[in-house]
Parts: C-alpha cells; sequence; structure tokens
C-alpha cells in the first residue's frame, strides 16, 4: 500500500561520499602549503602562493591518476590551471573594490549629495560640502555621450552588417581605427575645433562630444558582433513576408538583438564614465552647481577626484577616494538599470 | 501469476504485430511499387476533378538559368503553375529544388554571389521585371522555409500576425484571422491557450506549423513551401497535407519534397529535378499519377521506384 513518492533530483551531481577525496585533496594542498611555506625560504604572500599552485596541481594530478588514468590526470591539472586564471582575473579585481569600499566608505553620508564645494575650502572635515556637483555633471556627460553616440554606433553598425553598402568595409575601417584613439587626443580634437576653432566656451556639452569620440567605436564595434550573430533566416523569413529591409530590422533584427544591443551600450558606457583627461581641457572645473549643460563651467566625478587629489592634503584625498567610491556606485546603477531595461524576452533561444 | 504471464505474452505478441507492421511499411517506402503510389495519386486526381478552381493567379517560369558565382546550378528549368494546383518537386538532395523555389519570390538575389537568367511571370507580369516593387511580390507569394524561424521576440500571437504588421497592413477582426491561420497550420489546440507566449518556447514541429500560419496570414496567392514536413510529425503531416489541400482551392502550391507518398498525396503536378553533376534540370513534369505510374524518363521512374537517388 506504500505509495512511492517520486522526488525532484539531480542524479548527477557529485555525491558525498565522491567528493571526499577531493575535499581531503583541498586539505592537504592547504596544509603542506604552509608547511613548505613555515619550513623553506620561500616567504610572504607570493611565496605562498605560488607554493599553493604547485601543490594544487600536484596533489589533483596524482588524485585523479590513482583514482583513474593518466587522461584524468592531465583533465585536473587543464582545471587547476583554469581555476587559477580565474582567479588572477578576480583577485585584483576584488582588492580593487574593496580598496575603493574602505577607503570611500568614510566620510559616505547622505548629506554629500546634497551639498556642493562652493561654500566650503578644500582642507575643512568632510562633513561640510559635498560632490552633488560632480554627480550631476557626470550624470549629464555619461546621459549626454550616450544619446549622442548610441544612434551613430548602431547606425553604422547596420551600415556595415544589414545594408553592407559599398563603403561597409571602409566605415568599419574608421571605427576600428578610431577605437585606438588616445582619450587626450578626443578631448584635443573638441578644444581645438569646437572651442578655438568655433569660439566655444568651457561646457558639459564639450565633454560629452570628447567622450562620445570614444564612445561611438565601442558602440559601433559591439553592435556589429550582436547582429551579425543574428541568423540570417530571420532575415530572409521577414523579407518574405513582403516587409521592406527597414521594417524587418526594426521589427524583428533589432527586437532580436535587444539584450546584445544593450550590452553595447553598457560597455561605451563603462569606456567613458572614468575618462578624466579629455574632461580637463573641456569642462573647465567648478565647485558649484551647474544645471545648464550648454554654458558655463562644470564638473565631473572624474575631475573631481583629479582635483581634490592633486590639493593634497588629507581632507582632499579622502574627498578623492569618496569621488571613486560614489563614481563606482553610479555605474554600477548604470549597468542594473541597463541590463533590468534589456532583459531578453523568450529567452530560450 | 497466470494473468501476469498472461500479459506479458500479448505484450510480446503486440510488439511482434508492430514491428512487422513497421517493417511492411518500410518494405513499401524501398521498393515502392510504382502501382501503390500511383493509385495515391489516381485517387487524389479523382478527387481533384471535381473541384472548380476559383479565379486564382498563376505563376510561370521561364528559360529559368541560375548561378552562385561562376558555378551553374539550374539549366533551362521551364514549369507553369495553374492557378488552383499543387505542384511537386522532387528530386535527390543538391539538384537545385531549393534554388529553384527561391527564384520564384525573388529570394535568391540574397545571396551575394547568386546571378539568373531567364523570366518568372505572375498573372502575366515578370517579376523580375524593371519597376516592379518586389515587397508586394513577396506579399503574394509566401514561402515557408525548410527551417522553422519564428521569430524569436514576438509571442506566438505576434508571429502569425506578424505578416501584416511588416507589410503595414491594418485588419479589424485580428482574432478571427488568428484563429483560422492557426486553425489551418493545426497548431490552434496546441496553443490556444498560451497565445501569449514567445514563439521560442515551442517544439521544432510546432515552430515549423507557427511558420505555416504566418506565412497564410497574408493571404498569398502562390505558396512556396520547402520541405515544410521535414521536421512534423505523422499527425501535423497529415493536418498540413489537409491545409494544402484546403488551400489549394483558391491559390497555387509549389511544394518540395523528399516523400514521394506525400507527393502523390497532395500533388496535382510533379516536377522531377536532377543534376548529373553539373546543373540541375527538369528531367519531367506531368500530372502526378503519370509521373509515378508511366513516366517517359527512365531516370524518373528509376527515382520514383526508389532504384537511386
Ligand atoms: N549560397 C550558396 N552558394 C554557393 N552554392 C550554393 C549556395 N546554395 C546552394 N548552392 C549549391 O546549389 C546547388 C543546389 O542547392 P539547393 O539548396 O537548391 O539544393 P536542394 O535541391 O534544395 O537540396 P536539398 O534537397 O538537400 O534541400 C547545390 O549544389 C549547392 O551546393
Ligand atoms: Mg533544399
Amino acid at each position: 500500500m506504500a505509495t512511492i513518492s517520486v522526488v525532484p533530483s539531480k542524479p548527477w551531481r557529485p555525491k558525498l561520499s565522491r567528493v571526499w577525496p577531493d575535499i581531503l585533496g583541498a586539505l592537504f594542498t592547504a596544509l603542506s602549503s604552509v608547511a613548505i611555506v613555515a619550513v623553506t625560504p620561500l616567504k610572504g604572500r607570493l611565496g605562498f602562493s605560488i607554493t599553493l599552485i604547485v601543490m594544487a596541481v600536484i596533489t589533483s594530478a596524482s588524485i585523479s591518476w590513482l583514482r583513474r588514468d593518466r587522461k584524468a590526470a592531465l583533465n585536473s591539472v587543464s582545471t587547476v590551471f583554469v581555476y587559477v586564471a580565474a582567479a588572477f582575473v578576480i583577485i585584483p579585481l576584488a582588492s580593487l573594490l574593496f580598496e575603493i569600499v574602505s577607503k570611500g566608505i568614510v566620510g559616505f553620508s547622505f548629506g554629500i549629495f546634497t551639498k556642493d564645494m562652493s561654500l566650503t575650502s578644500a582642507d575643512s572635515p568632510l562633513s561640510e560640502g559635498g560632490l552633488l556637483h560632480a554627480v550631476i555633471g557626470t550624470l549629464y556627460i555619461v546621459l549626454l555621450a550616450t544619446v549622442i553616440s548610441t544612434p551613430v554606433g548602431f547606425l553604422a553598425s547596420l551600415y556595415i552588417v544589414e545594408v553592407q553598402g559599398r563603403f561597409a568595409s571602409l566605415v568599419r575601417f574608421f571605427v576600428q581605427a578610431m577605437s585606438g584613439v588616445p582619450s587626450i587626443v578626443a578631448g584635443l580634437f573638441i578644444y581645438a575645433v569646437w572651442m578655438i576653432g568655433l569660439g566655444n566656451s568651457y561646457n558639459v556639452a564639450a565633454g560629452a562630444g570628447a567622450l562620445a569620440i570614444l564612445m561611438i567605436p565601442t558602440v559601433a564595434r559591439t553592435a556589429e558582433e550582436v547582429l551579425k550573430l543574428i541568423p540570417n533566416d530571420l532575415r530572409e523569413a521577414g523579407l518574405a513576408l513582403g516587409a521592406t529591409q527597414w521594417r524587418t530590422v526594426a521589427m524583428i533584427i533589432l527586437p532580436a538583438a535587444k539584450s546584445g544591443l544593450v550590452t553595447a551600450i553598457i560597455l561605451g558606457i563603462a569606456r567613458v564614465a572614468g575618462e578624466t583627461a579629455p574632461l580637463l581641457l573641456t569642462l573647465g572645473g567648478a565647485d558649484a552647481i551647474n544645471l545648464n549643460p550648454f554654458e558655463g563651467n562644470s564638473s565631473a566625478l572624474p575631475f573631481y577626484v583629479w582635483k581634490n587629489y592633486s590639493l593634497g592634503n588629507p581632507e582632499s584625498i579622502q574627498r578623492a577616494w569618496l569621488g571613486v567610491f560614489v563614481l563606482m556606485i553610479m555605474v554600477f546603477m548604470f549597468f542594473s538599470l541597463a541590463r533590468y531595461f534589456g532583459r531578453a524576452k523568450g529567452a530560450n533561444r | 501469476m497466470i494473468n501476469e504471464e498472461n500479459r506479458e505474452m500479448r505484450d510480446s505478441m503486440s510488439k511482434i504485430e508492430t514491428t512487422s507492421a513497421a517493417s511492411s511499411g518500410a518494405d513499401i517506402r524501398k521498393e515502392v511499387k510504382p502501382s501503390s503510389l500511383a493509385s495515391v495519386a489516381a485517387s487524389h486526381e479523382s478527387k481533384s476533378k471535381s473541384r472548380e478552381i476559383r479565379d486564382g493567379v498563376g505563376l510561370e517560369a521561364r528559360g529559368i538559368h541560375a548561378w552562385f558565382g561562376k558555378k551553374l546550378v539550374l539549366e533551362d528549368i521551364s514549369l507553369d503553375f495553374a492557378p488552383g494546383t499543387v505542384t511537386a518537386l522532387i528530386g535527390p538532395s543538391g539538384c537545385g529544388k531549393s534554388t529553384f523555389i527561391r527564384i520564384l519570390n525573388r529570394m535568391h538575389e540574397f545571396i551575394p554571389t547568386a546571378a539568373l537568367a531567364g523570366d518568372v511571370l505572375l498573372g502575366g507580369k515578370d517579376i523580375y521585371g524593371s519597376g516592379v516593387d518586389v515587397t508586394k511580390i513577396r506579399l503574394k507569394i509566401g514561402m515557408v522555409f525548410q527551417k522553422p524561424n519564428p521569430f524569436p521576440s514576438m509571442t506566438i500571437r505576434e508571429n502569425v500576425l506578424s505578416g501584416l504588421r511588416l507589410a503595414q497592413i491594418k485588419l479589424s477582426n485580428e482574432d478571427e484571422l488568428l484563429e483560422s491561420c492557426l486553425l489551418r497550420a493545426g497548431l490552434w489546440d496546441e496553443v490556444k491557450d498560451r497565445l501569449n507566449e514567445y514563439g521560442g518556447a515551442l517544439s521544432g514541429g510546432q515552430q515549423q506549423r507557427l511558420c505555416i500560419a504566418r506565412s497564410l496570414a497574408v493571404n498569398p496567392k502562390v505558396l512556396l513551401m520547402d520541405e515544410p514536413c521535414s521536421a512534423l510529425d505523422p499527425g501535423s503531416t497529415l493536418r498540413i497535407e489537409e491545409t494544402i489541400r484546403e488551400l489549394s482551392e483558391s491559390i497555387s502550391i509549389v511544394i518540395v519534397t523528399h516523400n514521394m507518398q506525400q507527393a502523390a498525396r497532395v500533388s496535382d503536378y510533379t516536377g522531377f529535378f536532377l543534376s548529373d553533376g553539373g546543373p540541375g534540370k527538369l528531367i519531367e513534369v506531368g500530372s502526378t499519377s503519370e509521373i509515378f505510374s508511366t513516366p517517359k524518363d527512365q531516370r524518373t521512374l528509376d527515382y520514383v521506384t526508389g532504384r537511386f537517388g
């Protein structure tokens, strides 16, 4: 009468009985590394890491060899190297984040988002003044640069991939060449042409223009790769239904590529959000809030960081760290928003 | 105990039965007796004879040659597709059937290396003529592709109605159209409760039927189908074949198929393509019952009886 109840399980997962050699191996690796560092002249974190890697290779290879064969041993050695490579990527990033958060959290309060530096001198305590002017400047600059470079970048990539016009390879060449332009050159270009040549003065729009020059190639190249991934079947299906090329692109290709195109914008923002050099030449710098992006000197977070760091007194250096921290939070928020709005629909494709 | 044994016996017996049935089925397909396919075709013909052809638009291919780069893949194909008829194109893989039907709705020109000679006339007018609006042509000559290709960013409902949106056609009774298209494609019962799910969430065969529904929604005058049933189960295949028969009362249909039974079941005319290493040629075209019973060319007989290809 006993009813057998079927429970969903994952039989492909390793069972505890089968992982204990691995756990023992890991323990052995860690302990032996500690021991080796203690008795040999190898010292410090570097010595320990190297010993750890070597010991991990040796133990995992010998365990696999004993349990199975030479192929399994080779497999585990390459697995260890893959993990080590991943660690080489993650550890610097994590320590960077840790440094920024631990240094920047000092003096972080809601108040910094309500005040600017117009009435505060550089060496006054962190409880006075704020970086609202820099936050507003960065928001303006990133938004303006995105508004300029997204359509230009997307249209350039559409020209290369969809229109495949006569100059497609030329355009691709220029986009690639542009992505190698040093950021200071972009700033100098705006400075020389827009400001000196055409007689405009420092403002947010000039800064955004300089950043757009840097952002366009990133957006265009990423969008190009994304569009190339859309299967040709979809284009043919749209055209075979009697659509023009323009409507096929607008209603089928772009929606199908949506999440990838959002990634293109994100990569573009990531490319320019922290740029400082072009802003030094175009923003002019300010300690007060400037709500007009088309007139008057302004600030931005990278500019704020650079300025406070060069002032050199302890409070200013604290403020520089605070600026880095806030910039990081803002970039993170841009990314999350973009990801949220760019989620792939009909995802199992 | 005895009961148990009995059931086992019965089970194994039914198994034997099914296997023998299956193997005899395979036999039929392997050494197709011309008479059997011919009789299928003949019975279809007698049924379709009684049908009255409504005013449709015919399609005519004249002296079609096609190249990819320097390579000639089709040589001098001339074929008439009368209104209200179903024409099956058969032939071994790589003989140019897909290339040919892509020429019929101007999809051939999307391959950069492609070239073409000859005329295609829709209702007497050359679709490759200058000043022809190619999007209107493709609206009138619909196409179902070999591989299912639903639009991933659209729901099932949006997929079916996508042709209207793409060609900017306004309709008041979209829901009726949606239901009738899905019914005719044999998909309605499976998706009527999930019309707002994405097209990519369907199985391969369901996706293909969705594509068929999509091409029906714009009400084409000619429908080109490139092996539409190659990913479908027998049930859906039968449903599609019924749809083809219903549609053929008002439009002309060209269907590429590797399934001789299917060609015999649904088509009024059959064209046999063959390439002997060189370009593909139209070896023979005639009424389906003729092709499957008394073809004029020995190679056609060999192919439809399964002796090669
Ligand atoms: N894009 C292309 N570029 C170059 N050659 C091509 C291209 N597409 C097809 N061909 C060639 O044209 C010939 C005809 O191909 P086609 O796809 O029309 O064959 P098919 O009869 O539809 O075959 P199947 O039954 O396998 O679908 C083949 O020799 C193929 O190699
Ligand atoms: Mg084909």
